[in-house]
């Protein structure tokens, strides 16, 4: 049924539907619009759950780890400096194999403090063996969270989703979403049934040390599960077009890119304003297309070689740094091509919205003004040169 | 593979106080427990993959978060329906406890959980090779807080971890020692049948790290007690209700069965000090029996 609704309630919404059993949360703008709404529908008996007020993020983590360990659904969220305070614990669960689900809307990382959005955060904890899917508007993440519980519990996957939303654009802006049915949803995301759990009638240990003989071949074990991932996802994505009629292909999206020459790759909410600027421009005629990377982990080389192979020119917009090196997006998407004999002639890469700064259709505009024969790397949009003058003296 | 609830043959050191308690209390608490353990000695040489001595259900996450993961649990169980009839216990070192798990201690205290939480007490971060810990004695020398020339170890007593998780408001919080094994076993026991967060430290003493013969960890602990070092106490709601009566033997005694303690052997005035400590454990927990 159709609801114009805040992306934050339709979060709650839509975990409520998955029934996890425990939910375990500490407060974090921008945040706190979920769990403050999961708390109330437990507290109102809408959802049967133990929901789990802790002092700290990294309790938060420990406590959904340490009910998905005893064979129960989970779920927790987080933003900015909770995932980072939690990132000890997000190492863990994915090395200990458990398939928690964590909403992380988006927000910049101190210092200087700043409770606006950008992808610093998640991207951040790129390597900690998490699937990372970044949705584009609301109906996109309510629709990965579904996803997510499903791809997490595949027993050829068992390994933690979190599902990435910027963070006020998506939580606290509000649209227009088929929100699923409780029947849909039953029929598509069976009840969790885990592979191994602590139950006293069949005690096992978790959490074993694992010394040079074994350590390898654990990590190992992660990194082929991501690779073959890559091929899940498409699949459950097909198993959800089938019950709830929308079509994603999971990896990525292209937006008019087949005979474009010059293609904007993007994660998140910006996507919407950069096909808004395709469309523009395709209006004068000009072959112009976005390419937008949902699941950022495990990442999808294949289809973006596939995707980009013919394109003359790439602009690769990163929402985070990794600060005294290239961006994380676009040395990534530049390392698909690495080798290749058929590449993009320029890979260029643009810095916006860090901290909430607006990405208009201007900024978008200017990204395809400077997208040229002259590459450019680290190329930072909106910035205000004038700030950089102030000086201490 | 075994059906003991902690089996022989893990790599522990031996003399180990801490094998010895940790057995003690899965064995008091029955099959019918789920342990979480936090990083450790006691993780490392009973969990070494593949092998495990645990015969429960058991699970390690990381150092800090013990009584953080053991909510989980226990919430999963509520929600499964399964508390009722099963234990759960998270535990951990001194320093797990005391320094860098404290704030989920507390957290999980603070909730009313009904797990029984479990520190082992060795005075040190021994995992580590014996450096200092919030719950390392006055005067130890520890490999951070050596005693070296003027200095005679650790500047600071113990944090008062009993005190501080009685004053949660919880139901039960009592010390025990490996020296007494059928008051530790009964104190167990009565924790685990008392719904609600409990908090048990158990004195455990490390060979390697307090520098004694591998064959003197009983005598060595009851020597804690026995000088009111280390006072076994219980807490119900709040109250004192139990206390062990000894009849206080001088603290040098204790110490000099040590080496982490062998520098003070020629300071008397420290010694004065660490008496003045023991003094006023027995004065404050009414310890002296009256003979």
């Amino acid at each position: 049924m159709k609801e114009f609704i805040e992306g934050s309630l339709a979060v709650a919404e839509v975990v409520r539907l998955c029934k996890p059993g425990v939910i375990s949360a500490y407060p974090i703008t921008p945040q706190t619009h979920i769990v403050e709404e999961l708390a109330l529908m437990v507290s109102e008996g809408k959802l049967n759950s133990q929901f789990v007020n802790v002092e700290s993020e990294h309790s938060a983590a420990s406590v959904v780890l340490g009910a998905v360990a005893t064979g129960v659904r989970a779920y927790t969220a987080t933003s900015s400096q909770g995932l980072l305070y939690m990132s000890e614990v997000v190492f863990n669960i994915a090395g200990m194999r458990l398939p928690i689900i964590m909403t992380c809307a988006n927000r910049a990382i101190s210092a200087p403090i700043n409770i606006w959005n950008d992808q610093q955060d998640s991207i951040s904890l790129r390597d900690s063996g998490w699937i990372q899917l970044f949705a584009e508007d609301i109906q996109e993440v309510v629709d990965l969270h579904l996803i997510a519980y499903k791809l997490a519990e595949d027993k050829s996957v068992m390994l933690p989703v979190m599902v990435c939303m910027d963070g006020f654009i998506l939580t606290h802006g509000i649209e227009t979403v088929d929100m699923p049915t409780q029947e849909q949803v039953d029929k598509f995301l069976p009840p969790y049934k885990a592979l191994y759990k602590l139950d006293t009638a069949n005690p096992i240990s978790m959490g074993l040390l694992g010394d040079p003989d074994y350590y390898t071949e654990a990590r190992y074990a992660v990194q082929k599960t991501l690779e073959e991932t890559l091929e899940l996802i498409p699949k459950i994505n097909a198993d959800f077009a089938k019950v709830f009629g929308r079509n994603y292909n999971g990896l990525v999206e292209e937006y008019l890119v087949k005979d474009a020459e010059k293609v904007i790759v993007a994660m998140g909410s910006v996507c919407g304003t950069a096909k808004e600027v395709v469309d523009e421009a395709r209006a004068k005629g000009k072959k112009v297309g976005l390419l937008k990377i949902t699941s950022y982990r495990p990442f999808p080389a294949e289809a973006i070689y596939n995707s980009l192979k013919n394109v003359s020119k790439v602009a690769v917009l990163d929402r985070a740094l990794s600060l005294g090196s290239y961006a994380p997006l676009s040395s990534e998407i530049k390392a698909v091509f690495c080798s290749k004999k058929k590449k993009p002639e320029i890979i260029s890469n643009f810095i916006v919205g860090m901290g909430g700064r607006d990405i208009t259709k201007d900024s978008i505009r200017e990204v395809l003004r400077l997208l040229t024969t002259k590459e450019v790397t680290g190329e930072f949009i909106d910035l205000k040169p004038e700030l950089l003058k102030e000086s201490y003296e | 593979m075994s059906n003991q609830l902690f089996s022989p043959g893990h790599t522990a050191c031996a003399g180990c106080g801490q094998s010895l308690a940790a057995r003690l209390v899965i064995e008091a608490s029955g099959s019918n427990t789920i342990v979480v353990n936090n990083t450790g000695c006691l993780e490392v040489f009973s969990t070494k993959y593949p092998e495990t001595a645990w015969g429960v259900p058991w699970i390690h996450s990381l150092f800090e978060n013990s009584a953080a993961v053991a909510s989980g649990v226990e919430a999963a169980l509520k929600y499964l329906g399964k508390k009722d009839n099963t234990n759960v216990i998270a535990q951990g070192g001194d320093g797990s406890t005391a320094d860098i798990g404290l704030q989920a201690l507390s957290g999980m205290l603070e909730r009313g959980h009904d797990i029984l939480y479990v520190c082992y007490d060795n005075e040190a971060y021994m995992n580590t090779g014996v450096q200092r810990s919030g719950l390392t004695p006055f005067d130890t020398n520890t490999t951070t807080s050596p005693a070296i020339n003027s200095a005679a170890g650790n500047l600071r007593p113990k944090k008062p971890m009993p005190e501080i998780a009685n004053a949660h408001g919880i139901a039960y919080v009592a010390t025990a020692s490996v020296g007494l094994i059928p008051d530790l076993q009964r104190k167990v026991k009565k924790a685990v049948s008392i719904k609600g967060p409990k908090y048990i430290q158990i004195h455990a003493p490390c060979p390697l790290g307090w520098r004694h013969a591998s064959d003197a960890s009983l005598q060595v602990a009851k020597l804690a007690i026995d000088t009111g070092l280390y006072p076994l106490i219980e807490f119900e709601n709040g109250k004192l209700t139990a206390v062990r009566q000894i009849q206080p033997k001088p603290v040098e005694e204790y110490l000099k069965a040590q080496g982490r303690f062998k520098h003070l052997l020629d300071k008397p005035e420290e010694i004065k000090k660490i008496q003045a400590i023991a003094d006023n454990n027995i004065e404050k927990y009414g310890l002296k029996a009256s003979s």
